[in-house]
């Protein structure tokens, strides 16, 4: 759109930021401000009479020693949150592992090989996203109780019932990739609806296999979609905390989620929480930034 | 082509055609890909449906079926409409989603016009800003908001305002990604020939791009008020105390105590309000994008 001056135009400039002011400053206020508070409370170098940290607003009064605790005990091998940390990544790792082994086929089926029932197939798989999380959550609850339908299932196969909700890490990463799926597909269907057909008969008609072509053409081509779906799936997935107390409720399954939620809403140490939830920022800021760039040079190239 | 080779019979039929093993036929039928998408969309969704059913069932287990009967929704001791904190819950939870939609809808389609049409650098910061709230994970947003409703905006109290201020924070960056969207691709020409036609910017707007905009600012307002229905992790940092409970906090916090089918019928209400939304979007945007050959529900899942 040229720049073209005339009458209107100082009043057209005017315009848009003043339509983009309000928006702005409630994000300021409301996302920025609470960020920093996040820090000052985890730079905190004093505490009130319920010992409960005083947050450091100025920069110069910060004091590291207990963010530097946290980042010792989250990093050591001894440390008291490590084995959380390490929980944390290996549950997500294998519910991330079975999202990408169901979700990348149901994706691919839906995309390109449904056919007439696609639109059917499409709306049943968007289906668990207007669902409440919790919900399905406690949909499980009803099954995997000592007498539910799984355990009176496998007693059919003379199989004996299992607590499947006593610290169970199996039923943690399950109930995990059961929860996230739904938000892995979506976005890798989009990307495999997006490669154009025709590249894949030229593949076909070059002789090409069927593994080969998707191999070659398809899987390279839904690189951006796949990157997407686990960066969107990972983000929540290592902040997660309800999942792991509905389903397994045991100290034994507990995942940094769990123990930031303890600190912050049930104990008077917000300074440890805080400085937990400034870790898990930093270390999910790398995937959080790379996945901004790549979606801001899709939409560029998608406007150009 | 190599072919492993194989005693074929159809060899003298068709002495010309190179006999292709299952797996090398790219026309073959993907029986196995359409199992794996059947069993996934059974999987994700068959728990839900039964502990739909067990709502209605007549007795107080969740997993012995007892008869129908409708005594968990109404009428009866325990059930939803004779139960106080349910109903409570209920009301906030409408209410929180009303209101939710009522502020962040006009704060993010402002946003969204300012943001796509004011070309500038500080533009893009604001740009960045708001879309950051989409990829945090919301532990983060849920622990941030509370520690700086804690210690800094000390006038704004936990339960329903601190929960409607945080909603609207996470709410208005969908507003703009959708509203964003629909901008892009109406482009900047129907403006400019208001504005040669001699219309001022703000009657350009009100005349020209609202109306335009229209399907994409209540899809956007719909799918708000869906994810406020549905957030369980920022209202429960927020909410302070039992009388502020929406569903979602309820039934997390009522899941691992005896519940009874009272729980899955208040699970059900909530599933029925979030769908009755979602089929007044896909109805409005249908009825919107008559002739044009992209359906409702791939520009949903092309959002998501």
């Amino acid at each position: 759109m040229p720049d073209r001056p005339s009458g209107h135009d100082r009043a057209t400039r005017r315009l848009w930021p003043t339509l983009a002011l309000p928006g702005t400053l409630w994000l300021i206020a409301l996302f920025v401000v609470p960020t920093y508070a996040v820090m000052a409370v985890a730079f905190s170098g004093q505490i009130n009479i319920f010992n409960e940290p005083i947050p450091a607003w100025n920069p110069l009064d910060w004091e590291f020693s207990t963010f530097t605790t946290v980042v010792t005990d989250s990093f050591t091998p001894s440390g008291v949150y490590h084995e959380v940390w390490v929980r944390t990544a290996i549950y997500s790792f294998w519910a991330l592992v079975i999202c990408v082994s169901i979700g990348y086929p149901v994706a691919y089926y839906t995309a390109r090989l449904a056919g007439r029932r696609r639109g059917l197939i499409l709306a049943l798989i968007l289906a668990p996203w207007w669902i409440n999380y919790i919900t399905r959550m406690l949909a499980w609850i009803n099954l995997l109780q000592d007498d539910g339908y799984v355990n009176k299932a496998l007693g059919w196969f003379g199989i004996p019932p299992h607590a499947w909700l006593s610290g169970s890490s199996f039923t943690v990463v399950w109930a995990l990739a059961y929860g996230y799926l739904p938000y892995f597909i979506i976005p890798l269907f989009a990307s495999l609806d997006r490669i154009d057909e025709r590249l894949l008969e030229a593949s076909r008609d070059l002789g090409v296999g069927t593994v080969r072509t998707f191999l070659h053409v398809t899987l390279p081509l839904s690189r951006m979609g796949l990157i997407t779906a686990l960066v969107i799936t990972a983000l929540p997935m290592a902040g997660d905390y309800y999942t792991n107390t509905i389903v397994s409720g045991s100290p034994n399954t507990n995942m940094v989620g769990n123990q930031i939620e303890l600190f912050l809403l049930e104990g008077p140490q917000k300074n440890i929480g805080a400085g937990l939830v400034l870790l898990l920022s930093l270390v999910l800021m790398f995937f959080m930034f790379y996945y901004l760039i790549l979606t801001q040079r899709a939409s560029r190239e998608a406007t150009r | 082509m190599t072919v492993t080779e194989r005693p074929a019979v159809s060899e003298v039929s068709a002495p010309t055609r190179t006999r292709v093993p299952p797996w090398r036929n790219p026309w073959r039928r993907p029986y196995v890909l359409a199992a794996i998408t059947w069993a996934y969309i059974l999987w994700s969704l068959v728990p839900v449906l039964i502990a739909i059913q067990f709502s209605f069932n007549d007795g107080r287990s969740r997993s012995t079926w007892q008869g129908f009967s409708l005594q968990w929704y109404c009428c009866n001791e325990g059930s939803v409409f004779e139960d106080p904190s349910m109903l409570h819950s209920l009301r906030n939870s409408l209410i929180l989603g009303i209101a939710t939609v009522l502020v962040a809808t006009p704060l993010g389609v402002a946003l969204a016009m300012g943001l796509t049409r004011w070309r500038s650098r500080a533009s893009g910061v604001a740009n960045g800003i708001a879309l950051i709230p989409l990829v945090t994970p919301e532990i983060v947003v849920g622990s941030a908001l509370y520690l700086v409703f804690v210690n800094l905006y000390q006038f704004v109290p936990l339960g329903r305002p601190a929960m409607l201020l945080g909603h609207v924070t996470f709410s208005v960056s969908y507003v703009l990604v959708i509203v964003r969207s629909r901008l892009l691709s109406i482009g900047g020409e129907y403006e400019e020939a208001a504005r040669d036609l001699g219309a001022n910017s703000l009657q350009g707007i009100r005349t020209i791009l609202l109306p335009l905009l229209m399907p994409a600012v209540f899809a956007s307002a719909m799918i708000v008020f869906a994810a406020s229905l549905d957030d369980f992790v920022v209202s429960q940092f927020l909410f302070g105390s039992a009388e502020n409970e929406t569903v979602p906090i309820l039934l997390y916090n009522s899941v691992r105590a005896s519940p009874t089918p009272a729980l899955n019928a208040l699970a059900t209400i909530l599933l029925v309000g979030t769908f009755l939304a979602l089929i007044l979007t896909v109805l409005v945007l249908k009825a919107r994008r008559r002739g044009s050959d992209e359906s409702a529900l791939e520009t949903l899942a092309d959002w998501g």
